[in-house]
């Protein structure tokens, strides 16, 4: 069985809005994490995150998407019409049914919801909006997008924190396989606003350094927590025979993945990292020595890097594999990051070039991780995997084809 | 390839806790809906309520996992410790990599994240929220993935862990989805279910917002009134159920209890409106063709329907022209009943408690009744099964959601070996 193939794909991240700003930004290590400017952070510990400088919904999108969403599900919007722009795909020239929709979600219209929860309490319960219920709630972009692109097929929500976007792959893939002729996927988020960083905060693994270029920095040995982000990203998903039918320009495949879940922290077993990981490489047929690059999850805790590192090198030998964390220069976007990270893993296979992890300075020997640290390293890539862990225990991992 | 059994259940209904009392409720036509006690309904257009009598520390929670989980977390956990112990596994022996999770939430942790905001916010009065009271599990509670995690703890699952949250259909959607980890043999036992906890002002102050329940609030206990002309919308509710999957030659091979098999889901989208229905029902009665189809089903196979049947005009009225779209004729001859009549509405959860009922119909051979139905729509001219439960031989069930988002998904069981060798 052909393996399904990505087609199309479409970025709204803090290193940019369309794939050629995004990729270099992304070789030039040039960073979205810049201080927070939706309101005033002066109050909060976290006072810079990852955002999508002038991204405007209105006038790109009928204002009626606009009014009823956040902007989580407008930045997914946006990206997924410049997905399927990019895939040269029209969903009206599909079947009725043949287009599916799968979207990640990791904590839904948080800015919106916040509006509308001060209302209810500073003016009483006829003051809230009527698109609230819409507009907060976890599936809003999956819907929205099936409106506005008239898509009847499957429509998908997972939510999986950081872990999502990857899933939200892996069943479009299966929705590819099963039934339907295309698949719109990916995800965003866009927690920026006071209540998102204060239960962001509370999670205890963001950064309080201040400084945008040093306050996210995965696997240093100075790491001190992850920067939050907002954006995401969008991919089209087809069976490899509708895109040679239609002579689609072909991105990559998507040839394994796996989920998998760490126990609960009292247990005292091990992560599911290093199990995932193999059962990934397992579904897509192919051995660690095949995996030219990692796309690591990178939380920059150093317990977390430390057991991650552990996990690569028991799969690929200490290193045995190039690894990288391009989302240093944009925060950990949440349900948008497994998107984004597959997306750059598309664009280093496509210019045989693995992007470094630009805040990262110097790893601590015990890791053994062959890191690209400094500058992109010209390597051609066959294979990529992209890792993803999620608050709370969610694993996963994508094994993605030339 | 796999196939999935349900070897057992949890469930936490409005009427009273667990799998009998729940029954005794549907099987007697009882209406669980009332006037809300879980906060001053007064501000609010609709004060209706389905809740769940619900005291975690009599369910078996400590005060440490009471503090740290949000109502709906409760509920999940409560309900998979029943559903575990009536499926007799011992999960001991098991690799708890090929254990899964596949929980569905429409709303996730809303109360937690409300009351929290309300605190941090000084009742709405700081925008710039003060984040120095933001009480540790806070991030839980904004990102409804908790829930599974909370599930997945509960089991010791250490294989896919999924939370499913599209809209009102996530209970039918996550049982589906669970059901396809185990097709696909990415896990051998999959906790599949649903839960919702949504009792709280910001989900009255959206629902008022769109005149999508109902006012009926001087007659609570017969509020809930789907296919009856004088319904007037949704009485909102509560709960969870929670089915344990396993493979089928799996669970055959342990002696397990078959309570029902899965023979089909379908999943379509409406395209049109985030909660608007277009009258003809044309994306779920295609969203039926395809559970059909993966089951090898005739229409005439199905032998009950649970519907949708939230109470409201525009849903009765699209699920009606679905049945007769995708049934033919047999749609006029097959019962059809919602139970939202007698527990209320619980968006996410409300699937997975209605295929708990439905594994309840097949073995007790009973049709629950559409409670508070004493006026026919005209336009609805179906058999609702109005007020009294009826025996009724069954071997296959359709059960069908709609929610918003455009989600339409329907979902067949059967008895255990009635229509696959």
């Amino acid at each position: 069985m052909n393996a399904p193939v990505i087609t199309g794909m479409a970025v709204v991240a803090p290193t940019g809005q369309s794939l050629d700003q995004h990729w270099s930004s992304v070789l030039a290590g040039r960073s979205g994490i810049r201080p927070i400017d939706r309101f005033d952070p002066a109050s909060y510990p976290v006072r810079v995150a990852g955002q999508v400088e002038n991204y405007v919904a209105r006038g790109t999108m009928p204002s009626r998407f606009v009014r009823e969403t956040d902007r989580f599900t407008q930045m997914g919007l946006s990206a997924a019409q410049a997905a399927l722009q990019d895939a040269a795909l029209d969903p009206a020239e599909l079947p009725e049914y043949a287009v599916a929709v799968v979207t990640a979600s990791s904590s839904g219209g948080t800015e919106f919801g916040q509006k509308e929860m001060e209302r209810l309490y500073q003016h009483g319960p006829s003051w809230v909006s009527p698109y609230q219920s819409i507009a907060w709630f976890y599936a809003a972009t999956s819907g929205q997008i099936s409106i506005r692109h008239g898509t009847k097929g499957p429509a998908g929500v997972l939510c999986a924190e950081q872990a999502g976007g990857l899933d939200a792959v892996a069943l479009a893939r299966r929705l590819v396989r099963d039934e339907v002729k295309a698949a719109i996927v990916g995800g965003t988020d866009a927690s920026l606003c006071p209540y998102g960083l204060t239960a962001q905060l509370t999670s205890g693994r963001l950064s309080t350094v201040n400084e945008p270029e040093h306050a996210y920095r995965p696997f240093d040995a100075s790491a001190a927590g992850y920067v939050p982000g907002e954006g995401g990203a969008m991919l089209i998903v087809e069976p490899a025979a509708e895109a040679e039918r239609r002579g689609a320009r072909i991105h990559g495949t998507v040839l394994g993945h796996a989920a998998g879940f760490d126990p609960a922290p009292w247990t005292g077993r091990p992560s599911a990292l290093r199990r995932t990981m193999e059962r990934a490489l397992d579904d897509a047929g192919i051995g660690p020595r095949d995996v030219d690059v990692v796309f690591a999850d990178g939380m920059a805790v150093p317990a977390d890097d430390a057991d991650e590192a552990r996990a690569i090198g028991e799969v690929f030998g200490g290193g045995g594999v190039p690894v990288t964390v391009p989302k240093a220069l944009t925060g950990r976007l949440h349900a948008g990051g497994g998107g984004l990270d597959l997306v750059t893993a598309l664009l280093a296979i496509r210019h045989g070039c693995v992007p470094h992890t630009a805040a990262t300075t110097s790893v601590p020997g015990s890791y053994d991780l062959d890191l690209v640290l400094d500058e992109p390293r010209p390597h051609t890539v066959r294979h990529a995997m992209v890792l993803a862990r999620g608050h709370g225990g969610f694993v996963s991992a994508v094994v993605l084809g030339a | 390839m796999g196939r999935a059994v349900i070897t057992g259940m949890g469930v936490l209904a409005p009427g009273g806790v667990g799998r009998d009392a729940f029954w005794k409720l549907l099987a007697g036509g009882q209406s669980a809906t009332r006037t809300l006690t879980m906060f001053d309904p007064a501000p609010f257009r609709s004060q209706l309520a389905a809740e769940v009598d619900f005291d975690p520390r009599a369910a078996g929670l400590t005060e440490r996992e009471t503090r740290r989980m949000d109502r709906a977390a409760q509920f999940a956990v409560v309900c998979t410790r029943e559903a575990l112990t009536d499926s007799g596994l011992d999960l001991s022996g098991v690799d708890p990599a090929r254990v899964g999770v596949s929980l569905g939430s429409a709303v996730g942790c809303t109360i937690s994240l409300e009351e929290e905001y309300r605190v941090l916010s000084d009742e709405g009065r700081q925008w710039l929220v003060d984040h120095t009271y933001g009480v540790p599990h806070l991030y839980g509670y904004m990102v409804p993935s908790t829930l599974a995690t909370e599930v997945a703890w509960q089991a010791g699952a250490e294989g896919p862990v999924q939370l499913v949250s599209t809209g009102c259909t996530s209970g039918l959607d996550a049982v589906g989805m669970g059901a396809r980890l185990i097709e696909e043999g990415s896990a051998d036992i999959v906790i599949a279910g649903a839960t919702d906890a949504p009792l709280s002002p910001i989900t009255y102050a959206c629902f008022d917002a769109i005149k999508a329940t109902s006012v009926n609030n001087d007659d609570p206990e017969h509020a809930s009134r789907p296919f009856d002309a004088r319904r007037d919308g949704i009485v909102l509710g509560e709960g969870a159920a929670i089915l344990v999957l396993e493979e089928e030659s799996a669970a055959r091979a342990r002696g397990a209890r078959i309570q029902a098999e899965l023979v089909g889901y379908g999943q379509r989208n409406n395209a049109f409106h985030m909660t608007g229905l277009r009258p003809d029902g044309r994306e779920m009665a295609e969203a039926i063709r395809v559970a059909l189809r993966e089951a090898r089903l005739d229409p005439t196979a199905v032998d009950y329907i649970n519907a949708h049947g939230s109470g409201t005009k525009q849903n009765d009225r699209h699920e009606t022209a679905a049945f007769k779209d995708s049934l033919g004729d047999h749609a006029r001859r097959v019962p059809i009943s919602s139970i939202k009549s007698m527990v209320g509405h619980s968006l996410g959860a409300i699937g997975s408690i209605e295929l708990a009922a439905c594994v309840l119909a097949l073995e007790h051979q009973v049709v629950p009744p559409t409670a508070n139905l004493h006026v026919p729509d005209p336009e609805c001219d179906l058999d609702y099964v109005p007020l009294v439960a009826r025996d009724h031989r069954m071997n296959v069930i359709l059960n069908v959601g709609s929610g918003f988002g455009g989600f339409q998904t329907a979902v067949l069981l059967a008895a255990p070996g009635a229509v696959r060798p």
